[in-house]
């Protein structure tokens, strides 16, 4: 019983990380909440995102970016995606997004959608 | 779409209808020189204390102006839906009344923007919209209604994700009064569409 009890804690308390991220809910999400300004493969109010994983933040051609972006001096990759995501002026103050994507389960569908667009 | 239909949505009367259909030739030919228009008055009206807020920071203003960048783009957009001929009558009238909207909505956030010091930002060419919006792919009326529910769908839900954001309650609230005007926008065109509204509650921000 004392075992039961342990491991039922031990998967309520699991890091939100280990929970699979969801691709196809992350388009979903991108295709409500991203796609007012973002598109995959055109510069809109904000970049093109095909490529966003592993690209250096600020360095998409054509496109007008903050001077916080362009010397952000970072790589988008999980890690900075999250914290982008969950309040870009905290993570990069002086930037013009603003919007926020509070929900860690959300941010990382949403990754895993930007993933796939390579 | 019914006329009638088209009349209760845009909540126009006969005569405001026909004035609109009178004036689609000249928004055919592009977007107008004209003053701040009734809706940018009513918005600034709400506004003028906020305009001279201390709490309204620069921060706000670029905001706003990615807001205008949105308002830009979907003036264009119906205006590329209304010049690819792919629209009739109401589905036009109702996408015209809806892109004067836009054009009251980008109105007042410009008057808002140089009221609060800032550098509104310009508009891109036609033809970058066009780029950017894949119209050459839009092929039937549905084509661009859906194109347009996406964007407005997606406008709503952008102008609700700014709204903790800003520093001054005054322009969170014009952010959404701005979103439930997307919001009535999208509902009008998924009914166009013959789209089931949402069988959830909550399903705008989230």
């Amino acid at each position: 019983m004392r075992r039961l009890v342990l491991a039922t804690c031990a998967v309520l308390l699991a890091p939100e990380a280990a929970i699979a991220a969801d691709p196809a809910r992350g388009a979903e999400i991108y295709n409500s909440r991203c796609i007012a300004c973002h598109a995959p493969d055109a510069n809109r109010v904000g970049p093109k995102h095909r490529g966003v994983v592993g690209r250096a933040a600020g360095s998409v051609p054509g496109f007008a970016y903050s001077k916080a972006l362009k010397g952000a001096g970072l790589t988008w990759d999980e890690a900075t995606l999250d914290r982008w995501l969950a309040d870009p002026e905290a993570f990069l103050p002086g930037q013009r997004m603003n919007f926020r994507v509070a929900d860690p389960a959300d941010r990382a569908d949403l990754i895993a959608y930007l993933q796939t667009l390579r | 779409m019914s006329i009638e239909t088209t009349r209760l949505i845009t909540g126009m009367n006969r005569g405001e209808t026909n004035s609109i259909l009178t004036d689609r030739r000249a928004l055919l030919r592009g977007a107008g020189t004209f003053g701040l228009s009734a809706a940018a008055i009513a918005v600034l009206g709400g506004c003028e204390s906020m305009a001279a807020s201390k709490s309204a920071t620069a921060a706000d203003v670029d905001i706003l102006n990615v807001a205008l960048g949105l308002e830009h783009e979907a003036i264009s957009a119906y205006q590329l839906g209304a010049q690819s001929g792919l629209l009739q009558d109401p589905v036009l009238q109702v996408a015209v009344a809806f892109q004067s909207h836009h054009k009251g909505h980008r109105d007042a956030l410009v008057a808002t923007i140089e009221k609060l010091g800032g550098k509104p930002v310009a508009e891109q060419s036609m033809s970058d919209y066009a780029t950017a919006l894949n119209a050459g792919s839009l092929k039937s009326q549905a084509d661009v209604l859906h194109l347009a529910a996406r964007l407005e769908k997606g406008a709503a839900n952008a102008y609700l994700g700014v709204i903790p954001t800003f520093g001054d309650k005054g322009l969170a609230q014009v952010a959404g009064r701005l979103a439930a005007d997307e919001t009535m926008h999208w509902t009008a065109l998924a009914s166009a569409l013959g789209e089931q509204l949402p069988a959830k509650a909550l399903t705008f921000g989230a």
